[in-house]
């Protein structure tokens, strides 16, 4: 029980991941697969960010300058696992901006986002 | 200048893209000759790098003068030299290739993208380019992630700029689960961090010896295995890549095929020897035998996919897959020859698979004939690239005098060697294989009549009126086949580069 | 034994390689000027190869290292007595072929014939490729080479018979090598840990009795050239070729190609020592038995002369097989020899299938009854062809059938004796009625071939070069050398 609880981060972003990996296997419409995409993606994201929470501690903005006096890291939340997820939320826009991309092209020239239609089509 | 040369590798297609983009915003049309001058910017850097380390050893460079671990580090040794000349040569005689195959007036993707389309293609290319540049030269797993993700969306976005109906559907295949791929990635770059705290690759190295019975780690490095396999298709994961690599424009199949798949697979090296090392690998788990099976059933299901297809750009596409298992294989002989012989395999495969789909790439500029049975007497109507086509198909088999050659001879002894007999029959076999659907396309195309065809045709052009390439279209494909020739006999240049590598690999 | 560094062996392979690109270049609008390419570089190849016969027969073995592919694998060449005898066979007979295809090609106006001297001059060279290869990597490729470029000549007419007959070819032939020849090599290095042909053969003590066995039988499968069976069908395959392909290829290069490296292979991989230690020579001397009996038998039942002539030489492979597998001095001298004897009377024989196919267009021996007394000059030199092969005075081929008598008898190897007068029956009961057809067979009524009197020979050319060789089966009975010399020197040098 102990296990479930004291990892919880990791129930929660494996349970969105699974959520959003059926979207994109199971579901038929195209636009549900692109969704279910970016929530696997952002799963990962949640995971990341759930890594650098610390209990009791602040957000990472040192307030007196250099030389003061020495920095403590425990006082503040680890920002590199913030930084790194900015730039894998960049990645995931634009993976989405290319995806809806696709979609309107695939939408002109099919004139359906169904997957079955789509592939009866080429038959 | 010269200490930012590993830098500049990276960033000269990148600006360049940007620059050609901005170009389009005034009335001159130079992004073709944009595009050739940074690719082969890129290569002579990439070449004089190579030269430094054959000289003075593997060497290193700070980003921003940050020390690692801290900073990102850019690592040139022997295995990065070797696959950066090896894609920089790749993408730099591609390029010229596309001033016809892009440009012409018998383009097939002009006609989909448009004369404006131009512009954002050779900026997709030059994104492509700096961004496998970045995967081979960085030494920082999340750099590693940022650069796969800058390849893997300009492939999706230039894989949909296909000919055919079904080339856009393809690109979102190929979208959907490449993603899963990165992100899967992604997560083992999270778990790894978590346990140790670091990013670049040879910190982890030291860091994680503690931590190998942990399962944190292993589940790490599944994820890392799941995730770069997708990438580079690695049966059963293959599945997007004969409709991507089937359907792009040739000119961009010949860059999947012969560059991205096999930089992943650098990946994959790189994750397996620099980060876990060898001990972890092949001591703590069994990786050489459930490697030895996967690269076998790669090897030969691909083959054998390969036989089944009519289209001749699908059938390259499954003999990828098959050739992929190649490099597997000789990763699971962990011994030096066995390695040596899939680094070698790196240079082999993406000269001579590049050559192959730009042959073909010109036999669709020039006949827009897709279809093998509808390919014959061919051989008389366009020697040249048929020629090119004939020496590649030799080198895909693997007989003596070419690059294939080598690679096989390398793999055979090293699993020899490892005391790894029944692999050697599956080398042959895969040989044979090749041998069938490769001997197939060439007996149409030189020895059959090209008037009994079966029914008539309707959008095709008269047999009679096709004629050779294109020098554009021809040239460039024949420069990439010779060098398999060149290097199968004077193999002695590649293979000495490629044993250090495999050493350093191996040796930890 | 004394080796000599001498470019000889490469002079010798450029004359042809030097031809290719001049025959490509003046095409087909100025067919002299092209053949003449063809004749001249045969000629030159012919006179290098001999030009090293003083040293050779001297003892001298002349080597010469072309290039390091990378350590451990060179492309190097090695002139030995064995070597030189099919070089110079090879060539000499390239010559006459030459003349003879010129006759054939132009009577029947074949298309496509500036790619078939091309691919002639390639196949020649690769076959000097093998003669003259000093280790088993340089054998391989340029056994390679050798598949490869007779492939456009055995599918030369193009139609379906040819496509299904040259794939057939091909698969054999690409199958057997990469599947068991190409493995054997591999084992080879791993315990030889070299490639390099040496006289008393350099897998001695390297490996278990076991596994010389596999190599040894991997070697013997992975040879197809030499078809011995099951691997033969690839011979009768590749009958579609034009009757000159058929001719040097079948008779004298390809086929000969084949046995060379088994015997290379036989004589400096394993060498004799190893090889009667294990008995491996006697069980390969039985097992080729099986060929020799069953393919005489085959062609008796073929009605089509070039598929007679086809099996007949299936059979007359493995005797060179049975001779060197006996691992004594007469019997390899035997073999040997063989390769020379039986490549001058079969090339005879197909040359004038050839001869009577152009004349009459008959391609089966039912219907050549009685065409003696039309073509004499052919069937004559058909006759001495016959005579050769089968072994009988005064034809070349006696001789080498007599050694190779004497050499089971020296290893003491009696049913292979048996074997041996069986099969030379056998051979002449399916020559033997063809000739007696010809000059005293009487012609169907009605069949128009026969109804102007006078002589209808095959073109000028062609009855020329069948007569040369004809005469050069007689003429090898009463003089064989450097034929008997050379093979001669390899028994000394290896036989127990």
């Amino acid at each position: 029980m102990e296990y479930i609880i004291s990892k919880y981060n990791y129930w929660v972003y494996i349970m969105l991941m699974m959520i959003g990996f059926y979207a994109m296997m199971g579901k038929r419409n195209l636009v549900k697969k692109i969704v279910g995409l970016n929530i696997f993606q952002t799963s990962i994201i949640l995971y990341f960010i759930s890594i650098a929470a610390k209990k009791g501690a602040s957000i990472p903005i040192v307030f007196h300058g250099h030389g003061h006096e020495p920095v403590r890291a425990f006082h503040y939340v680890n920002p590199l696992p913030h930084v790194l997820m900015l730039t894998a939320i960049v990645v995931m826009v634009s993976t989405f901006g290319v995806a809806l991309a696709f979609i309107i092209r695939i939408y002109r020239t099919y004139g359906t986002l169904e997957e079955d239609e789509i592939l009866a089509q080429e038959e | 200048m010269t200490e930012h040369l590993s830098i500049l590798v990276v960033i000269t297609p990148l600006f360049i893209s940007f620059f050609v983009f901005l170009l389009s915003l005034t009335k001159y049309r130079y992004e073709w000759h944009f595009t050739v001058i940074a690719t082969c910017l890129s290569f002579l850097i990439a070449l004089s790098l190579l030269f430094r380390v054959l000289q003075t050893g593997p060497f290193s460079y700070r980003l921003g003068g940050w020390a690692p671990p801290w900073g990102i580090e850019y690592r040139v040794d022997y295995l990065s030299g070797l696959m950066l000349v090896t894609v920089a040569l790749v993408v730099f005689i591609t390029s010229v290739y596309a001033g016809k195959s892009i440009r012409g007036s018998g383009s097939l993707t002009r006609e989909i993208i448009g004369e404006e389309g131009e512009v954002s293609f050779f900026t997709l290319y030059l994104l492509l380019a700096a961004g496998l540049f970045g995967i081979i030269m960085t030494a920082d797993l999340f750099n590693l992630y940022v650069f796969l993700e800058i390849t893997s969306l300009s492939a999706y976005a230039l894989v949909g700029t296909g000919y055919k109906k079904r080339a856009i559907v393809a690109g979102f295949n190929y979208l959907i689960l490449g993603s899963i791929g990165a992100c899967l990635y992604l997560l083992s770059v999270g778990y790894l961090y978590i346990m140790t705290g670091t990013l670049n690759m040879a910190d982890l190295a030291q860091k994680l010896p503690l931590f190998y019975d942990s399962r944190l780690i292993l589940v790490a490095f599944a994820l890392l295995m799941a995730g770069l396999s997708i990438k580079m298709a690695l049966f059963p994961l293959h599945a997007w890549l004969p409709d991507a690599h089937g359907l792009a424009p040739s000119i961009i199949s010949s860059i999947l095929s012969g560059c991205v798949i096999e930089v992943a697979a650098y990946a994959m090296l790189r994750a397996m020897f620099t980060v876990y090392t060898p001990a972890f690998i092949f001591e703590v788990l069994p990786l050489k035998e459930v490697l030895s099976i996967a690269a076998a059933v790669a090897m030969i299901g691909g083959s054998t996919i390969a036989l089944a297809q009519k289209d001749i750009k699908r059938m390259l596409a499954c003999s990828s897959v098959g050739q992929m298992g190649y490099i597997v294989l000789g990763i699971a002989i962990a011994n030096q020859t066995g390695l040596t012989g899939s680094l070698m395999h790196f240079f082999s495969h993406a000269v001579i698979k590049a050559s192959l789909f730009l042959a073909v790439g010109a036999i669709i500029y020039q006949t827009r004939i897709y279809d093998i049975t509808r390919l014959r007497g061919l051989g008389k109507k366009m020697p040249v690239t048929m020629t090119t086509f004939t020496i590649g198909a030799l080198g895909m088999i693997g007989i003596p005098l070419t690059t294939g050659f080598v690679t096989e001879w390398k793999l055979a002894i090293g699993a020899l060697e490892a005391g790894r007999w029944p692999l050697v029959p599956v080398i042959l076999l895969s040989a044979m294989l090749n041998a069938v659907y490769f001997g197939r396309v060439l007996e149409i195309v030189w020895f059959k009549k090209d008037d009994d065809q079966p029914h008539g045709s309707g959008e095709t052009p008269e047999p009679a009126a096709v004629t050779e390439a294109h020098p554009l279209l021809t040239i460039p494909p024949l420069i990439l086949v010779s060098l398999s020739i060149v290097f199968g006999i004077a193999a002695f240049v590649p293979l000495s580069i490629a044993k250090k590598a495999a050493s350093m690999l191996l040796g930890g | 034994m004394e080796a000599t560094n001498s470019m000889t062996p490469v002079f010798v392979l450029l004359a042809p390689l030097a031809a290719i690109p001049l025959i490509a270049v003046t095409g087909g609008k100025r067919p002299n000027l092209r053949e003449t390419w063809t004749i001249l570089a045969a000629v030159i190849m012919f006179l290098a190869a001999a030009s090293m016969l003083p040293q050779v027969l001297g003892g001298k073995v002349v080597e010469y290292r072309l290039l390091t592919l990378f350590p451990g694998l060179d492309i190097k060449f090695r002139v030995d007595p064995l070597g030189l005898l099919f070089a110079v066979t090879a060539s000499f007979l390239w010559i006459v072929v030459s003349f003879y295809s010129i006759g054939y090609m132009r009577a029947l106006d074949e298309h496509a014939q500036t790619r078939y001297y091309i691919c002639f001059a390639i196949a020649l060279l690769a076959a000097a490729g093998v003669a003259f290869s000093g280790n088993l990597i340089t054998i391989l490729v340029f056994y390679e080479v050798l598949t490869l470029s007779t492939y456009p000549l055995v599918v030369h007419h193009e139609d379906s018979e040819a496509v299904k007959g040259a794939r057939r070819y091909f698969s054999y032939l690409l199958g057997t090598s990469i599947a068991f020849n190409l493995p054997a090599i591999f084992l080879t290095y791993k315990f030889a840990q070299t490639l390099d042909f040496s006289n008393g053969g350099i897998l001695t003590g390297a490996a278990s009795p076991l596994m010389i066995t596999v190599i040894f039988a991997l070697f013997v499968a992975g040879i197809g050239k030499a078809a011995i069976m099951p691997f033969h069908s690839w011979l009768p395959a590749a009958m579609v070729a034009p009757t000159p392909v058929s001719a040097l290829l079948h008779a004298v290069a390809v086929v000969k190609a084949g046995v060379f490296t088994l015997s290379r292979i036989v004589l400096y991989v394993f060498g004799v020592d190893l090889l009667s230690e294990l008995g491996l020579g006697i069980m390969l001397g039985y097992f080729v038995s099986f060929t020799i009996i069953a393919a005489s038998v085959i062609a008796l039942r073929q009605d089509n002369l070039k598929l007679r002539l086809a099996y007949s030489t299936v059979g007359q492979l493995s005797y060179i097989i049975l001779g060197v597998s006996l691992l004594s001095l007469k019997g390899i001298t035997g073999g040997i020899t063989h390769i020379a004897m039986h490549a001058f009377g079969k090339i005879t024989l197909f040359m004038c299938a050839g001869s009577i196919l152009i004349a009459s267009g008959r391609k089966n021996i039912s219907e050549m009854k009685g065409i003696g007394k039309k073509m004499p000059f052919t069937m004559l030199a058909f006759f001495i062809g016959a005579l050769s092969v089968i072994g009988l005075p005064p034809a070349g081929g006696f001789i080498s059938k007599w050694y190779l008598a004497l050499g089971c008898i020296e290893a003491g190897q009696m049913p292979l004796l048996v074997v041996l007068l069986l099969s030379s029956f056998l051979n002449a009961a399916y020559f033997m009625p063809v000739v007696y057809q010809a000059f005293f067979g009487k012609p169907d009524s009605g069949d128009h071939f026969y109804r102007d009197d006078g002589i209808q020979e095959g073109p000028v050319l062609a009855v020329a070069a069948l007569g040369l060789t004809a005469g050069g089966s007689i003429v090898l009975f009463f003089y064989p050398q450097p034929f008997l010399a050379l093979a001669g020197l390899v028994g000394s040098l290896t036989g127990r």
